[in-house]
């Protein structure tokens, strides 16, 4: 043993092979980066440079002197994507802007420099609302269900158990698509197509497979004893899940939750299908913002841009039960 | 006054039905707390699942369709199961989808399983790089599919530029081209998904026990041996939950594929959801679009059923 501590161990990487490894890691890292951060750098973009060709790459503050012909890879950075992405507008004539009183904000002037108006807000503020009720609304939907039935399955004998846990995940292995066609059905005919409660109570009905199998290793995870314990004190079974249980799962808890979260924020193909107005979500309004001759990418930017931050940031934060997320729970490190 | 004085009379019945209601459910059986606690998710099930599949087999013997609400539905038997097969269309949009679960597969087990060969040397930030290379299978498909168009624009996307620079090949369409584009959505769904076959990978690489590489080093194995005897064997029922679950998930591909290319040019990228959704939702044929999915659904059905097999015996090694 003592040899064997003193000389290197003979299963541990070389220092080489780890260099290795570093460089071609990183190498890999940045590169699949770059598409978010260039789409992330569009959103500070001109619509003019979002559209020029070579690209421009070097954002900067301080204004660009163009010269006709001649390529400069520098941009001056522009909140117009975000004015864009918040408002409507319209195209006026020289002689009405001018007859117009003096901008009073920052934004009117910006707009006005480029011969409009303000009329109004657009709905993407709306939409991103409607994405965090939903996307909230569901989960804790899901995860007050889910982890009452993820303690039930995992503390009592439950007739057709491994059956009733199989169909439970197998809500998140339908093609949505499959799916959508009788639903939309259903919702038409109960008034439920293109409202909150109608996409909560999906979106909280298709995250309860990941809910219930995540829960379910949780809690498994949670030594019986600890109730049994607190039942021989004069708990009952009620009062023993309350006190004891939950707040030894609620790392567990709090891990599913994040998980159920990016799932409803991140859902297309029912938004798409089944919302068109009051209840849609940011995912299928997003490509639909457009400015004058195709897409407004500045301001595709913008909202793809406030749209991800919230999903990274809580990828860092469950970043150590990320595997077991994606496993359903079958995988832990 | 009066109203007080029988408010007060009340009050003290009210709380003690309900201290009798905490009551009953604290020493509830453990019986009847399972039938509490599982019943409610098993009601959503039945409600939101269970129902549209026995709806949607119906629907699927019929010639319904959901524009004309009123018009009479009438059984056709299995008319529209006979169509489907015979249709050369639905091959066509099959092979599609099989080419691209196929690619997406291969070069994410390639791609997946290297990144964790490499990340398991444990170098210094190995566990923070393994973070920052999880953030794309964590966005939202439909906005990737969104800003990857804008990375793919033919005459000023950043693709064109890069493509360029190793040489003057023009303007690159990985969208609009017929041959490029059912590459163009195989390289997106790569980029976002490979990560997820290095994690689980990794997961693999990490249970396997030190020992036997000690072992194989006393009998002086080389290092081709120890991957084929070793390591590959040991990873395997993992790298193979995680390619059967990018088979599952690619099979169903609807949201980065619509946004990126929604099935285009004509229907070179048109996957069987893309088919389905525009049979569905554009012409509106529910009947026959309805058996469409009861066959995209047994077959994802089918691979689920195997999927949570290879699940449990990797949960219980």
């Amino acid at each position: 043993m003592k040899g064997l501590s003193t000389s290197h161990s003979v299963v541990a990487p070389t220092a080489w092979s780890k260099r290795f490894a570093a460089l071609v890691v990183v190498f890999y890292a940045v590169v699949a980066l770059v598409p978010i951060v260039w789409i992330m750098l569009t959103g500070f973009k001109s619509p003019a440079d979002s559209i020029s060709y070579p690209p421009k790459f070097i954002p900067t503050l301080s204004e660009v002197e163009e010269k006709p012909g001649e390529y400069s890879p520098y941009y001056q950075m522009t909140l117009e994507g975000y004015v864009n992405l918040f408002t409507s507008r319209s195209r006026q004539s020289k002689e009405y802007l001018d007859s117009l009183p003096p901008p009073e904000t920052w934004y009117d002037e910006l707009v006005r420099s480029r011969q409009m108006v303000i009329t109004g807000a657009s709905n993407f503020s709306q939409r991103y609302g409607n994405s965090l009720i939903i996307g909230f609304g569901s989960t804790f939907m899901a995860i007050f269900l889910g982890t009452l039935a993820a303690y039930g399955f995992s503390r009592f004998k439950v007739p057709l158990k491994d059956d009733l846990l199989f169909f439970i995940l197998s809500t998140r292995m339908m093609p949505p698509i499959a799916a959508a066609i009788p639903i939309f059905l259903m919702f038409r005919a109960t008034g439920l197509a293109d409202t909150h409660a109608g996409m909560v109570l999906l979106y909280t009905a298709v995250n309860m497979g990941l809910a219930v199998w995540l829960l379910h290793s949780f809690i498994d995870e949670i030594p019986r004893e600890y109730e049994e314990a607190a039942m021989i004190d004069g708990y009952t079974r009620l009062q023993a899940f309350i006190k004891v249980v939950l707040p030894q799962a609620t790392t567990g808890i709090a891990a599913t939750a994040m998980l159920c979260l990016v799932f409803a924020w991140n859902e297309y193909a029912f938004a798409l299908l089944l919302t068109s107005g009051s209840a849609q979500t940011a995912p299928p309004f997003i490509p639909t913002i457009i400015g004058e001759g195709g897409l407004d990418w500045p301001a595709v930017g913008a909202g793809t841009t406030l749209f991800l931050i919230p999903v990274m940031v809580f990828t860092i934060l469950v970043r150590k039960h990320l595997l077991r997320g994606i496993t359903f729970g079958a995988l832990r490190k | 006054m009066q109203d007080s004085s029988t408010i007060e009379a009340q009050a003290p019945v009210t709380q003690k039905r309900s201290r009798s209601l905490i009551n009953k459910l604290m020493n509830m059986s453990d019986r009847s707390m399972a039938w509490l606690f599982i019943g409610p998710t098993v009601v959503i099930l039945l409600l939101i699942n269970i129902f549209p599949l026995l709806w949607t087999i119906y629907l699927s013997f019929t010639n319904y369709r959901a524009n004309q609400p009123t018009r009479d539905i009438e059984w056709v038997g299995l008319r529209n199961y006979e169509r489907l097969l015979n249709s050369e269309d639905i091959w066509g949009y099959l092979q599609v989808t099989a080419h691209f679960v196929c690619w997406t597969m291969i070069l994410q087990t390639i791609i997946g399983f290297g990144l964790a060969l490499l990340l398991n040397r444990n170098f210094k930030g190995s566990s923070f790089f393994s973070t920052v290379i999880l953030i794309p299978m964590m966005l939202s498909p439909a906005v990737v599919g969104v800003f990857w168009t804008y990375l793919f624009q033919p005459q000023t996307g950043i693709m064109t530029y890069i493509i360029n620079f190793f040489g003057n090949f023009g303007p690159v369409d990985f969208i609009g081209n017929v041959d490029l584009a059912p590459w163009g959505i195989v390289l997106v769904d790569t980029w976002m998904w490979s990560p997820y076959v290095m994690l689980i990978c990794l997961a693999g690489l990490k249970s396997i026990p030190p020992s036997l590489y000690e072992a194989a080093e006393v009998d002086r194995a080389s290092t081709f041996r120890k991957f084929w005897s070793i390591t590959l064997p040991m990873v395997l029922p993992f790298l193979l939950l995680a390619v059967l679950f990018r088979f599952i998930e690619n099979f169903k591909m609807f949201d980065l594929v619509n946004e990126l290319t929604s099935g285009g040019p004509g229907s070179i990228t048109e996957l069987a959801s893309i088919n389905l959704k525009r049979e569905a939702f554009e012409k509106w044929r529910t009947g026959y679009s309805s058996a469409f999915a009861i066959i995209l659904f047994v077959t994802v059905f089918g691979a689920g059923n195997i999927f949570v097999k290879v699940l449990n015996r990797v949960k219980n090694r």
